[in-house]
């Protein structure tokens, strides 16, 4: 087996996305994710790929459209507000079908807000953020481990499907450390990419990338085909996990870092007989919903945990549609809720039975 | 077997190597670990903070919730923290620095005169491998050569290797008072 090595959650954004065959990364710093640019500086030159350091966050997210345009693997990555400000280029690489991935180390909003952990940018991630009939395939780990898997599946998919990406963590993942194992290296398959900008050399046909629709006709079939295409995602990348679920009465549900906490809570009601369990969605879009509706079919109750006033928790209720009831814990940005806070809340939901 | 801890102190005492310190060393000998340093306005300037959980069972809340050994290198440390710790939780604090006594009784206090001991052994930096000792000794959580073995490969390397001896000799010290 392959040797267990201590990583900080940004650098193992960074050496995953460097495994999974990123050769170009452009960002601008911002906390709580600056280690990622900086062990990306230090990485990208051993591994022949290019870092840039742009000026602005909405030049690194043109650098990356441009550099996906042209076939590479590419990310950028920010922390929310600088994410805010890469949502015109975001929106630009979904129409012109660029695969690319973002990460947002989010913090908490709204405006510059602070710099602690925040999973307020749910709907930012998963109801567009730009502008458009437009879905990113939004992946949110929940440890240092799946940040390196995470990284590469995100580019997989973003290929698979040329389409944007993004890895949703938050400065709590961002900042910890945490044991991991590496992958080897591998064959990494890269597809082939005739339609990337890379010259009509040997008489490679001419290629064009743009999101332009300018004949009303012509935007409606390029919108038509996008629509397909996250049909088609929807039905084959969704990802969650499970745990203790089966014989719960309340299922908690919850991603990232409000899992790992939610865990710890459920552990202690548990100890006490009650039975809990934990529902976990690791793509935020596409979201889970039919294992939840069929959880909510067999009478199961929900309790959504977030680090947000309650966004996830909307998805929940589609989900579920009315089948069951679906109560919602949030903290607000500024602090991590603490497992007794999570605790208490499980409590109160799971006494509160039959109020739909 | 869990235990939770937070290392506390000014930015330069070392906090944040002995959190670091215990995770590695966790991770080497097997078990699970999380390391979450504080990292906002509080690193410029004020106490520096980790939190460092190791475990049997994989970790879920990498925040502190039941704190078992609380590490206040200096008086704002002990004053911001002590209160979280559990009844029955250790205290290790660095009493060269800090000139009151805990108000908690329902806690094992260790003082540690750690600058004092350092000085004495040479060199003042190594302050915090003395209070990582008495912790070895007290919570026998991990092993001092698992300890060495980290410090050997990932700290003291290069020029550094001539400062092994003492960070050993700091660690044996506080072991004594660990005890």
């Amino acid at each position: 087996m392959a040797e267990r090595v201590m990583m900080k959650g940004n650098e193992a954004i960074a050496e995953g996305a460097i495994r999974a065959g990123c050769r170009f990364f452009a960002g601008y710093p911002i906390t709580p994710q600056n280690e990622v640019p900086e062990y990306m500086s230090r990485r990208m030159p051993e591994v022949g790929g290019t870092f840039i350091q742009a000026e602005s966050e909405v030049s690194a997210i043109n650098m990356v459209y441009g550099a996906a345009g042209a076939g590479a693997r590419a990310m950028t990555s920010s922390s929310s507000p600088g994410v805010s400000l890469k949502m015109e280029g975001i929106s630009y690489a979904a129409g012109s079908e660029l695969p690319c991935v973002i990460v947002n180390v989010s913090r908490g909003g709204p405006g510059l807000g602070g710099l602690t952990p925040s999973q307020a940018d749910y709907f930012q991630a998963t109801k567009g953020g730009g502008h458009g009939d437009y879905r990113l395939v939004v992946f949110a780990p929940a440890s240092v481990q799946e940040i390196i898997d995470l990284m590469y599946q995100a580019f997989v998919t973003a290929d698979k499907y040329r389409t944007p990406a993004m890895i949703l963590a938050d400065g709590l993942l961002g900042q910890m450390m945490e044991p991991v194992t590496l992958p080897e290296d591998k064959d990494l398959q890269i597809p082939a990419k005739p339609w990337a900008t890379t010259g009509m050399i040997n008489g490679k046909p001419q290629s064009i990338i743009n999101s332009l629709g300018l004949v009303g006709e012509e935007l409606e079939k390029i919108n038509v085909r996008l629509q397909k295409k996250y049909q088609e995602i929807a039905a084959n990348e969704v990802r969650f996990a499970e745990e203790d679920v089966k014989d719960a009465d309340l299922v908690i549900v919850a991603y990232g870092t409000s899992a790992r906490v939610a865990k710890s809570a459920i552990d202690k009601a548990r100890a006490e007989g009650k039975k809990v369990g934990l529902f976990r969605p690791i793509t935020l879009w596409p979201f889970p919903s039919k294992p939840l509706s069929e959880l909510a079919k067999s009478g199961k109750r929900f309790l959504t945990v977030e680090m947000s006033v309650g966004q996830m928790v909307e998805d929940v209720k589609l989900a579920v549609n009315g089948q069951a009831q679906v109560d919602s814990f949030g903290k607000l940005n500024g602090t991590i809720p603490s497992v007794n806070e999570v605790y208490d809340a499980i409590i109160k939901s799971f006494n509160s039975q039959g109020v739909a | 077997m869990i235990l939770e801890s937070i290392f506390a102190g000014f930015g330069g005492q070392g906090v944040m190597l002995m959190g670091q310190l215990l995770a590695y060393s966790g991770m080497h000998e097997g078990k699970n670990v999380t390391y979450f340093p504080s990292y906002g306005p509080e690193m410029r300037g004020g106490t520096a903070n980790c939190s460092v959980i190791v475990s049997d069972d994989p970790v879920g809340s990498p925040v502190i919730s039941e704190l078992g050994i609380l590490v206040a290198m200096n008086r704002p440390s002990m004053e911001k923290f002590e209160a979280m710790l559990k009844p029955g939780g250790m205290l290790f604090y660095n009493s060269s620095l800090i000139d009151v006594k805990p108000k908690r009784t329902d806690i094992k206090a260790f003082a540690i005169p750690a600058n004092d001991i350092a000085i004495e052994l040479g060199n003042i930096r190594v302050a915090n491998m003395v209070i990582m000792g008495a912790i070895l000794k007290a919570a026998g959580v991990v092993k001092i050569d698992t300890v060495m073995k980290v410090l050997t490969e990932t700290v003291l390397t290069g020029k550094k290797k001539d400062l092994v001896g003492i960070n050993r000799t700091a660690l044996e010290k506080g072991m004594e008072l660990g005890a």
